[in-house]
């Protein structure tokens, strides 16, 4: 870990459309070991929230515990963060979007947190739809313990002690795919164009938006014959397409191949234009996303990029119909149904 | 053979799943409405159809509402229990039975008087439909008893008609079958009997509920907007009560939206999470649970407690320990509660004893966490919650504003100068905190389960979590000051001897009072309504010699918690108590304490003796 950060920054630093530079999207210094993929993907989350102008308080951060879920401590300090249990993010992060629905949830959890402890809530999250950014940090292995193998270390890989991991892997974004998640993505720390406008898209999905980001552990998983290391996750990452995240309706480009460009319309008028890379698969279909997974895992190749998306589906607060008004804002005018009402509920007892 | 007017008990002994249970209700009620207590109690099987349940009912006209032995009339459609049944009515009392078939010969006894009504029989000659045959035979008992016991019929066809508003088969075929009954018992047995019914006024504005619909209601009342759960007997109909007033008073009627979210969560852990980030968030949200419950949700209680996240829980206890007897009442989750999760933690309890004070407690506990910054457990039981109890109305003061606590608004936080989220500024143990999404640049932070400083910042300096350590101990005695204080039945004492009880050992307890004041032995008593315990308590153990602590419970949980923080010695205070998961009765209270009485009389004289 680095032990300074300077606080100086240069006063022309460029600013967005709220008048912000990227400092106020910082966190603190980061106490991960130098090279940590977290890193990277935290600095991509303060380019994304930067660049799309969010207010840095409308955005709140859980995670659990480990490795990944104390980066939201060194991105978005301006944003509230809850650091919770190991496992438990998505019902910490389920009970505080319920209390506000105005504001932009990012939950940051590792695989020890989704795929261990923490599946039963990583199921349930998906299936309810609820309107959120959930990003693994994904190493296949537990970091903060000191580099055991983890749920989604895949079968074969070996270990930095020379072990060689006996168990099927559990892959998040099939799985999430099979859940009905709305958004699924796949990405890599080390490959920040492509990760910034996934986040970007993510965080304009309506709905429950995974990204599995294969982020390499530089202590514990980074040596030769594991299948999370930096070497072999560049050797073998395979991208469904390029990906544009456009903010506001755009004219269409024309400067890819005809017929391998497609767009999907976010409902807050926002568009995601991919320009695919495969032919087989459609992004809006959920058993082509499916199949290239499989596809792709008999190759031994990473997918990367969005896998899917489903623009239709209600999230939670659609499917409770819950009021506009965000519930922590109501007041007791709204809340209590007064004493007259009471008299009525009593007179039902007698 | 004298007379009980208005003083007895009778039993349903029924098949559960057969449809008893509205005619039995219908009974209860009947009586409530003819201005007599009454308490009524189900005592039910952990499933759904085909096991006994029986359903009983005390009458009191001396207002007790608690339990008591023994059985005057048992009202017998299950052959399953009819044995055990038999067994347990009191000499004198009566055995009323269906006697399409005949009685086998082993049950009959000799000090017992026998009402054989053909309640099949009748029933299938006035109905066709197989189902009605089997509803309206319950009906057919009610009637019969109508008669016997000096019902006011009125009362009972008003009843029916509420019951069945709007649909005139059904009324017609329940007036039928009830007329069915008493027809039987003019032509067949001389009525009323000893035990009967007179009409009186002893209930004015009280109100019949069971204490989970009022603590739903109270939280609708208290201003729950997130509601996280996961069934489990007995404490889903809670959340039942606050979808169901949610429903009615929160949904815009024209659009359908709803100032409300309820979650069936996928476990008790993930309930609480939701919970707990709900109440965050700046929402006050709540689960209902029980037992097995609370020991899932010990970690968030933990997290909750250390990271002083606001939330209300409504623990209907049940007994325990593990799956234990789902269907059975305890007060055995206390220590638990008190305690929940690793590391030095302490919670706040209520005890409600009465539906009136469910729905009180519950809306108050949303005070007193956001208060607090802290979790609040309300401890009802089975017994309370899913029974109907007599209880004084619900009330409401229409001025009354909620207590949100030290929240900080953007405006103050521009003036506040550097906001510390664990800074104790004036003293009371409580820091101010922020909701997230107040302010662009100032009043986040981060929360966490790990030690940090007064200023939210991760640290592991012994000295600073020692700091924040002992900074929730100012809390825990600000808290001591704020939750309800425990009830005193006397100004001042009477007696060297107290004794001391929550929650629903409370009806028994008071009548186990009036007992020993009867056989000449004047005590003193406290109803505990609050953990931490206040001064009050502190100064009822302290000024008497001998404090009977009266529980639910094996190991006298309460009784523990007045050691280990009272300091007080442990030989005063003498546990009295029942396990055997039915509700404790005045009797249990009485004999256990006069047992204690008595052998102290016994040990004082043979010390006596030794000494001359």
């Amino acid at each position: 870990m680095s032990y300074l950060k300077p606080l100086f920054r240069h006063p022309k630093l460029p600013k967005n459309k709220l008048g912000y530079t990227q400092k106020e999207y910082e966190g603190s210094l980061s106490t991960l070991c130098a090279g940590c993929g977290h890193d990277s993907i935290s600095a991509a989350i303060v380019q994304a929230c930067f660049e799309m102008s969010v207010e840095p308080h409308k955005v709140a951060k859980i995670s659990g515990i480990g490795c990944s879920s104390k980066t939201p401590t060194y991105f978005l300090g301006n944003s509230h963060g809850f650091n919770s249990v190991h496992g438990r993010m998505p019902s910490v992060a389920t009970g505080a979007s319920m209390a506000n629905k105005d504001m932009v949830y990012f939950g940051v959890s590792g695989d020890g947190d989704s795929a261990s402890i923490g599946m039963g809530q990583f199921v349930h999250v998906i299936r309810r739809n609820l309107n959120m950014v959930y990003i693994v940090m994904n190493n296949g292995c537990y970091g903060l313990t000191k580099g055991q193998d983890s749920a989604t270390a895949d079968q074969g890989s070996r270990s930095k002690a020379g072990s060689v991991n006996p168990f099927q892997a559990i892959d998040l974004a099939s799985l999430a795919i099979e859940l009905g998640a709305t958004f699924v993505a796949q990405s890599f720390s080390g490959d920040k164009q492509q990760l910034v406008p996934l986040i970007k898209a993510a965080m304009h999905h309506k709905g429950f938006a995974f990204l599995n980001v294969i982020s390499p552990c530089v202590t514990f998983n980074n040596n030769p014959g594991s299948t999370k290391s930096y070497d072999y996750v560049r050797e073998h990452i395979e991208a469904t397409s390029t990906l544009d995240f456009v903010p506001e309706m755009p004219e269409i480009k024309t400067n890819y191949e005809k017929g391998k460009s497609t767009r999907v319309a976010m409902h807050d008028g926002t568009l995601i234009q991919l320009n695919k890379l495969a032919t087989d698969w459609n992004p809006e279909d959920r058993v082509s996303v499916a199949n290239a997974l499989q596809h792709a895992r008999t190759k031994n190749e990473i997918l990367t990029g969005l896998l899917y998306v489903n623009t239709e589906w209600k999230d939670l607060h659609g499917t409770l119909s819950t009021c506009s008004t965000p519930l922590n804002k109501l007041k007791e005018a709204e809340l209590c149904p007064g004493t007259e009402a009471l008299k009525e509920i009593n007179a039902g007892y007698r | 053979m004298t007379k009980a007017v208005n003083d007895f008990i009778i039993r349903f002994a029924n098949v559960n799943g057969t449809g008893s249970a509205s005619a039995n209700y219908l009974f209860a009620k009947a009586i409530f409405r003819m201005g007599i207590p009454v308490t009524p109690k189900n005592i039910f099987p952990s499933n759904i159809q085909g096991l006994p349940t029986w359903y009983e009912v005390r009458v009191s006209e001396k207002g007790y509402l608690g339990r008591r032995e023994g059985i005057d009339i048992l009202v017998s459609v299950n052959p399953q229990s009819m044995a055990q049944d038999v067994k347990s009515v009191k000499p004198g009392g009566y055995f009323m039975y269906d006697s399409t078939k005949k009685l086998p010969a082993p049950y009959f006894r000799e000090d017992i008087h026998y009402l054989g009504v053909p309640m099949m029989e009748m029933s299938n000659e006035a109905f066709s439909d197989p189902r009605k045959r089997q509803l309206l035979k319950n009906i057919i008992y009610v009637g019969a008893l109508a008669k016997l016991l000096n019902m006011d019929y009125s009362e009972i066809e008003k009843l029916v008609g509420e019951q069945f508003e709007g649909k005139k088969q059904l009324i017609d075929a329940n007036i039928q079958a009830l007329k069915l009954g008493m027809d039987y018992v003019d032509a067949n047995f001389e009525y009323p009997l000893n035990f009967h019914l007179e009409r009186r006024n002893l209930i004015k504005d009280k109100i019949l509920v069971d204490g989970n619909t009022a603590c739903g209601l109270g939280a609708v009342y208290g201003g729950a907007t997130v509601m996280a759960w996961y069934p489990i007997t007995p404490s889903t109909s809670v959340a039942e009560a606050f979808e169901h007033y949610c429903e009615e008073y929160r949904t815009d009627p024209e659009t359908g939206e709803k100032k409300f979210a309820i979650i069936q969560a996928e476990d008790e852990l993930a309930a609480m999470g939701m919970v707990i980030g709900a109440n965050w968030n700046g929402a006050r949200g709540f689960t209902a649970t029980s037992g097995p419950g609370v020991s899932l949700m010990n970690e968030f209680l933990g997290l909750a407690y250390f990271a002083e996240v606001p939330a209300v829980l409504v623990d209907v206890q049940r007994t325990g320990p593990s799956t234990g007897m789902p269907t059975r009442t305890q007060q055995s989750d206390i220590l638990l509660a008190a305690y929940a999760s690793h590391g030095d933690t302490k919670h706040v309890l209520v005890f409600p004893a009465t539906p009136h004070e469910c729905f009180e407690m519950t809306s108050e506990s949303f005070d007193l966490a956001e208060r607090l910054q802290t979790p609040i457990m309300v401890m009802t039981d089975l017994d309370l919650g899913m029974n109907d109890h007599i209880s004084e109305p619900f009330h409401w003061d229409q001025k009354r504003k909620y207590d949100r606590g030290k929240v900080l608004n953007a405006e103050e936080l521009e003036h506040i100068g550097r906001f510390g989220r664990y800074l104790d500024v004036d003293g009371d143990g409580i820091p101010f905190r922020t909701y997230p999404g107040t302010h662009p640049t100032k009043g986040s932070f981060f929360t966490r389960g790990t030690s940090r400083d007064e200023y939210a910042a991760y640290t592991e300096d012994g000295a600073a979590y020692k700091r924040n350590m002992d900074r929730l101990m100012v809390k825990w005695e600000t808290a001591k000051k704020i939750v309800p204080k425990a009830h005193l039945y006397q100004k001042e004492n009477k007696s060297e001897i107290g004794i001391l009880f929550y929650g629903t050992s409370t009806f028994s307890a008071e009548e186990a009072k009036d007992i020993l004041e009867e056989n000449g032995i004047i005590v003193d008593a406290i109803r505990i309504k609050a953990f931490p315990f206040g001064e009050e308590v502190v100064q009822f153990i302290h000024s008497h010699s001998t404090v009977f602590v009266i529980e639910q419970n094996r190991d006298a949980q309460l009784r523990s918690m007045m050691i280990m923080e009272l300091e007080t010695n442990p030989a005063k205070l003498i546990p009295v108590l029942n396990y055997d998961g039915m509700p404790i009765t005045a009797d249990a209270i009485k004999n256990q304490i006069l047992k204690h009485l008595n052998l102290e009389n016994t040990q004082h004289h043979e010390l006596s003796k030794t000494a001359l």
